[in-house]
């Protein structure tokens, strides 16, 4: 058991250096894309440096971006999975392992002795969200690397049913333009749709979650990322806010039924350099990074 | 060719550069954040390895790692959101004699009108790119402050054309990302009814 335990500390650990060092596909993909189709010539230049700056991270094996962020899981656990008491443990100390090993930047700041704790660990952080999934015997594992600048558009706000999704976006496009061009645009854009600031708020980090590329299920939501996307180009904030042909990589949107009397709506933002993964480990420690299939990686 | 401001920077390398302008620059320079800041405006010290009259800052905090031998050196340090200092930077900029800051993202008016009144500029690095950044670090001259963390000590390094910076508030105050945003305000009332 000390062994197998040792074994998911080190998966988790290199999981996060493979997230800190190289952009998820969907993310990768979308960026070149977006690079591709820049027509501004000072755009282009910003562009080719993102893209200077991915090759180097590969080939110096380093952090694309020196905040390597706060790191936040999001956990499918089987109720099978063998591991399932030792989980919380097992993530702090491959957390303290990559903040030494890859190195990632020590980023958490005790929130009122204000002191850097220097490992990554603190109350109540990393944050960890636990979903059951039946029968399974798996432990799907995404990953957030939340960085600050990306971080502070983030917002939720509870608006008045009668505002309507008019209202949803005034309130997402002024965030984004006062606030999105100092959070290294093109962004990942997050929305949730619910009834509190709270839930809203998850919502938009589950949507982020999401890869750029798969539309919601539901296709009237569907319908309305690609609306948001498309408004959201046509204002041209990127790449890195001095201005462009786009704004975002994307827009994902996730939804609750609301209260009749309330239309909460959350934003969680992401950089151009959005760094998240997602992998499965199956009960015999084999794993399958899914977020990162170009690299042929293995775990 | 290459424009490279150098240490010390004079007024006259700074007064003709206009915001949009790409720029490098070559010598010492200091990271300062938020607690950086404060140390200087509240507590009234300085860096000991670098002068920062005539001289440069950089709001970035990056990440340290050990070499082989011990020796501490710049893995990645890309520019962290200048705005977050808006509230100190004039009395940064009055206090200390700095003429080069750069950051990521733009600054506001109390920035740009110290920046006209005692001739300083403020640049911006492209953000998140950390290892490009790194490369252009040549010398980690020292530490200042290490009780604030790895991200809010205060780094002295030496840079070689460290860059492309592009200028975002130029000597006569102007303002590269205000402006921006007024453009995309404009587009934005095509959006909202």
């Amino acid at each position: 058991m000390i062994n197998e335990k040792q074994k998911l500390i080190d998966i988790i650990a290199d999981f996060a250096e493979t997230v800190a060092i190289y952009l998820s596909d969907d993310v990768y993909k979308k960026l070149n894309e977006l690079a591709d189709g820049e027509k501004q010539e000072n755009a282009k230049t910003m562009y080719e440096c993102m893209l200077k700056d991915l090759k180097l991270a590969d080939e110096l094996h380093r952090p694309i971006c020196q905040d390597t962020g706060v790191l936040q899981f999001f956990l499918d656990v089987g109720t099978k999975f063998p591991y399932i008491n030792d989980l919380k443990d097992i993530i702090e100390k491959a957390i303290v392992k990559a903040t030494e090993k890859t190195p990632l930047r020590p980023n958490i700041v005790d929130p009122i002795g204000e002191h850097n704790t220097g490992n990554n660990i603190g109350c109540n952080t990393p944050y960890i969200e636990y979903n059951l999934v039946p029968d399974s015997s798996d432990l799907t594992v995404k990953l957030y690397m939340a960085g600050g600048g990306c971080s502070l558009p983030g917002r939720s706000k509870v608006l008045m049913p009668l505002e309507g999704i008019e209202g949803v976006k005034k309130f997402v496009y002024e965030t984004i333009t006062e606030w999105g061009v100092n959070a290294c645009p093109p962004l990942t854009v997050g929305i949730g749709l619910g009834t509190c600031a709270a839930t809203s708020a998850v919502l938009s980090k589950k949507a982020l979650l999401r890869p750029i590329g798969i539309r919601n299920e539901n296709e009237d939501i569907a319908k309305l990322e690609e609306e948001f996307e498309n408004e959201l180009n046509s204002i041209g904030i990127a790449p890195l806010g001095f201005g462009g042909t786009n704004s975002v990589l994307g827009v994902n949107i996730e939804c609750a039924g609301r209260h009749p009397a309330t239309r909460g709506v959350g934003l969680t933002t992401g950089c151009w350099a959005t760094r998240k993964g997602e992998m499965v480990i199956h009960s015999d420690l084999n794993a399958e990074l899914l977020s990162h299939k170009r690299l042929k990686r293995k775990i | 060719m290459k424009k490279v401001i150098t240490y010390p920077i004079s007024f006259e390398q700074i007064r003709d550069l206009k915001i949009g302008d790409t720029v490098y620059y070559s010598g010492p320079m200091g990271t300062f954040r938020d607690s950086g800041h404060a140390r200087v405006i509240k507590e009234g010290l300085l860096p000991q390895n670098i002068d920062l009259r005539n001289g440069a800052i950089y709001h970035a905090g990056p990440i340290v790692g050990k070499d082989e031998n011990g020796n501490e050196y710049i893995v990645s340090i890309g520019p962290t959101t200048s705005r977050r200092m808006e509230s100190c930077e004039a009395e940064m900029i009055e206090k200390t004699g700095i003429r080069l800051i750069i950051g990521k993202g733009g600054m506001m008016e109390k920035t740009a009108k110290a920046c006209k009144e005692f001739g300083a500029i403020h640049c911006a690095f492209p953000g998140g790119c950390a290892v490009v950044a790194a490369q252009c670090v040549q010398k980690l001259i020292g530490c200042e402050w290490r009780d604030l963390g790895m991200p809010e000590a205060c780094w002295e390094l030496e840079v070689k054309e460290f860059g492309p910076l592009i200028v975002s508030i130029d000597t006569n105050g102007n303002n590269l990302f205000e402006n921006n945003k007024k453009i995309f305000n404009e587009r934005l009332k095509n959006l909202i009814k």
